[in-house]
């Protein structure tokens, strides 16, 4: 095996371009972040972002490293089925755009605690709000970290234990960098850049794929089963034919579905985007750019994935480190033919995927210190008297402790399916907060029991059927191990699918109907300020001038 | 009348220093908010019932439709393979081609919200706004 297929292009190069990818980033991180120190800069960047902006951050946010690289190399093994998977992390952005982005907009100030504490009792519903936001931002860390170690292996050539984790490290250094130095607008400008670089690096991909084929998808998918066949005879088929991936686990992949179209509009750091902008109409044009530059992205990863089975084919990018995770960097060498301009622009892709893991950190990061200093610690601990100035000390100082977390949790982690992890945060995020937004949102009967059994139901129940998923242990009475969970060598599974969501998201809303109707508490004046603003922004916070 | 009717030299509330002032709507993140009563008084008012209907006419069955064609969609894919393999053109199948349709729709219904949320929400919305905001300054 030469030293080209065991990793791909030239380690000191991809280094190089990562280096100067990240000193780019901080110089720009530093430069916006002068000025501003009051809470509002750190946690919103004081509200100030265009639409545009806005949108393309947040397209910044969600296209995480999971979304580049694992969605293209879905594409490039299952061909139909990776298509199916993208389609829902799609859609899901007209649940926020119809529902929840602009009341969001009017009703709260920094945290998702902000709109579903906002006729309820404080303590109790802030505490629930801000433990699941913690519980979801926290999955959504671990997967983008244990992502980092896969990327690296893979692109570095660097697949010893302790370098990997020495990676994980820097990279949870890094991200406390740049949300200590920069707060919100310093991590909303890093991903806007990375968000235009990913996307001109894909749709540069996507038109060279795509022209090589005569602009015909027909004859890509063609050439890319063709080759699949040639290989191992029948591997080709797959990529045409619904089922390849997802045949032996029909009512997993309903409830993976159910996950995601839900789970968009309730992850946290989606909904604190959405304070970032001055109005409402921002907002809403913010989640409109998204939809634009997220659809067109996953357009452009489904010509990569079979672009990547038709030249560089599966069985080569199967020799990789990362595998199927190598499809999209795979492609980016060998399109040009694996020369020198194949080096050089499989460097800059990676440098880009890189750069997406620590934008997504570092927003993750900032949505967690922020639920934790405004919500618990000045709501709950303070109640509500803490000054400005230590909330952001305490969101600071939190920001420190979870990188630490976020680095040995990484570490743990880093042999764990991205994927999996990915789509426990989406479900977790549509069993526990979804349904209290929208309830608190559009019923007027809504109330704090409800707002209360309904996150802790969803948000227990989803933990409580993945931990007895195959996704965690072997299933009870089976004899031998299964080696695709996380504690293979455990039999006391009882629940068949690896994504809870199919019964969570029902129990997260039952339960928020059956708390609100066995309580009796109602607050009319609240219930009216909470709608009247949620509709015409009367009263919201406003951007702060500079 | 109401308090948010007064203006501010009437209110007798607003020569108060502010860390005596005993109105929660006047201390606080907003010192200039619109009052509980004028926030309840318009939600009872034709107006805000207008805008609420206009709003929930468009958001709710557009949610129930997109969500019921991503779920066919779904159901489709995974228990009528045989239908969803049916090759169209070339090599591209029913499936691929409804999936292709799923990114048309979403970006058509993004469309359409925009449109009808400029033209029949924006305007009323910020008429109701500037009816609050104007009284309580």
């Amino acid at each position: 095996m030469t030293a080209l297929q065991t990793t791909l292009g030239t380690p000191w190069l991809n280094i190089t371009i990562f280096a100067v990818f990240v000193l780019i980033t901080l110089v720009i991180v530093i430069r916006v972040s002068r000025g501003g120190r009051k809470g509002k800069d750190f946690y919103t960047g004081g509200g100030s972002f265009s639409g545009r902006q806005n949108g393309i951050a947040i397209a910044g946010d969600y296209l995480s490293a999971a979304s580049f690289l694992g969605i293209a190399g879905a594409v490039a093994f299952y061909g139909y089925d990776g298509l199916l998977y993208s389609i829902g992390f799609l859609v899901a952005w007209l649940v926020a755009l119809l529902l929840v982005a602009e009341p969001l907009r009017n009703t709260g100030k920094y945290t998702m605690a902000d709109v579903l504490s906002f006729r309820m009792q404080n303590k109790p519903v802030r505490t629930a709000a801000a433990i699941s936001t913690l519980a979801v931002s926290f999955f959504y860390l671990l997967a983008q970290m244990a992502g980092a170690g896969t990327l690296v292996a893979l692109l570095l050539g660097i697949s010893a234990d302790f370098a990997q984790m020495g990676v994980i490290a820097i990279v949870g250094l890094l991200m406390i960098a740049y949300v200590l130095i920069g707060g919100m607008k310093g991590t909303t400008w890093v991903q806007m850049i990375k968000a235009v670089l990913l996307i001109i690096g894909a749709g540069i991909l996507f038109f060279w794929v795509l022209g090589r084929f005569g602009f015909n998808l027909s004859d890509l998918m063609g050439a890319a089963a063709a080759k699949g066949n040639s290989e191992v005879a029948g591997s080709g088929d797959k990529l045409l034919h619904a089922m390849s991936k997802y045949g032996t686990n029909k009512l997993g992949f309903i409830s993976l579905s159910i996950a995601l179209v839900l789970g968009t509009a309730g992850l946290p750091h989606v909904l604190m985007r959405f304070y970032t902008v001055p109005s409402a109409k921002e907002a809403r044009r913010s989640v409109s750019w998204a939809i634009s530059l997220i659809g067109a992205f996953y357009l452009f990863t489904l010509v990569l994935g079979f672009g990547a089975a038709a030249i560089v084919g599966q069985k080569t990018i199967n020799t990789l480190p990362g595998k199927s995770n190598a499809a999209a960097p795979a492609l980016a060498f060998y399109l040009p033919g694996a020369g020198t301009a194949g080096t050089v622009f499989l460097a800059v892709i990676a440098g880009v995927a890189f750069a997406t893991i620590l934008a997504v950190v570092a927003g993750l990061a900032i949505t967690a210190s922020a639920s934790f200093a405004h919500d618990i610690y000045n709501a709950v601990i303070k109640d509500g008297k803490a000054d400005p100035t230590s909330e952001v000390k305490v969101a600071r100082a939190t920001v420190v402790v979870i990188g630490v977390l976020a680095i040995f949790g990484g570490i743990a982690a880093r042999s764990l399916n991205i994927a999996f992890l990915v789509s426990l945060a989406f479900a977790v995020a549509a069993s526990a907060n979804l349904p209290s937004i929208l309830f608190s949102l559009y019923w007027k009967r809504f109330n704090t029991r409800g707002t209360v059994l309904s996150i802790y139901g969803g948000l227990i129940s989803a933990l409580v059927l993945i931990f007895f998923s195959p996704a965690v242990m072997a299933p009870v009475g089976s004899t031998k191990p299964l080696a695709t969970a996380m504690l293979p060598d455990l039999h006391w599974g009882w629940f068949p699918l690896d994504n809870p969501a199919i019964i969570s998201v029902p129990v997260g809303f039952l339960l928020g109907v059956i708390g609100t109707l066995t309580s009796k508490e109602t607050n009319p004046e609240k219930q009216a300020e909470m709608e009247v603003r949620s509709l015409t922004g009367a009263g919201a916070e406003k951007a702060s001038i500079h | 009348m109401a308090s948010h009717d007064m203006t501010p030299a009437d209110d007798p509330e607003r020569h108060l220093p502010t860390d005596h002032n005993p109105l929660p709507a006047l201390g606080g993140d907003q010192p200039t908010g619109p009052s509980a009563s004028a926030f309840q008084e318009v939600q009872a008012s034709p107006e805000f019932a207008e805008l609420r209907s206009r709003f929930r006419r468009f958001a709710f069955p557009m949610t129930a439709a997109f969500l019921i064609w991503y779920f066919a969609y779904v159901l489709l894919s995974t228990y009528a393979e045989s239908f969803m393999n049916i090759r169209v053109f070339g090599n591209v199948s029913l499936g691929i081609l409804l999936g292709l349709m799923q990114f048309v729709t979403t970006f058509l219904i993004t469309w359409l919200y925009i449109r009808h949320a400029g033209k029949n929400l924006d305007p009323l919305a910020a008429s109701l706004r500037e009816k609050l905001e104007g009284d309580a300054r």
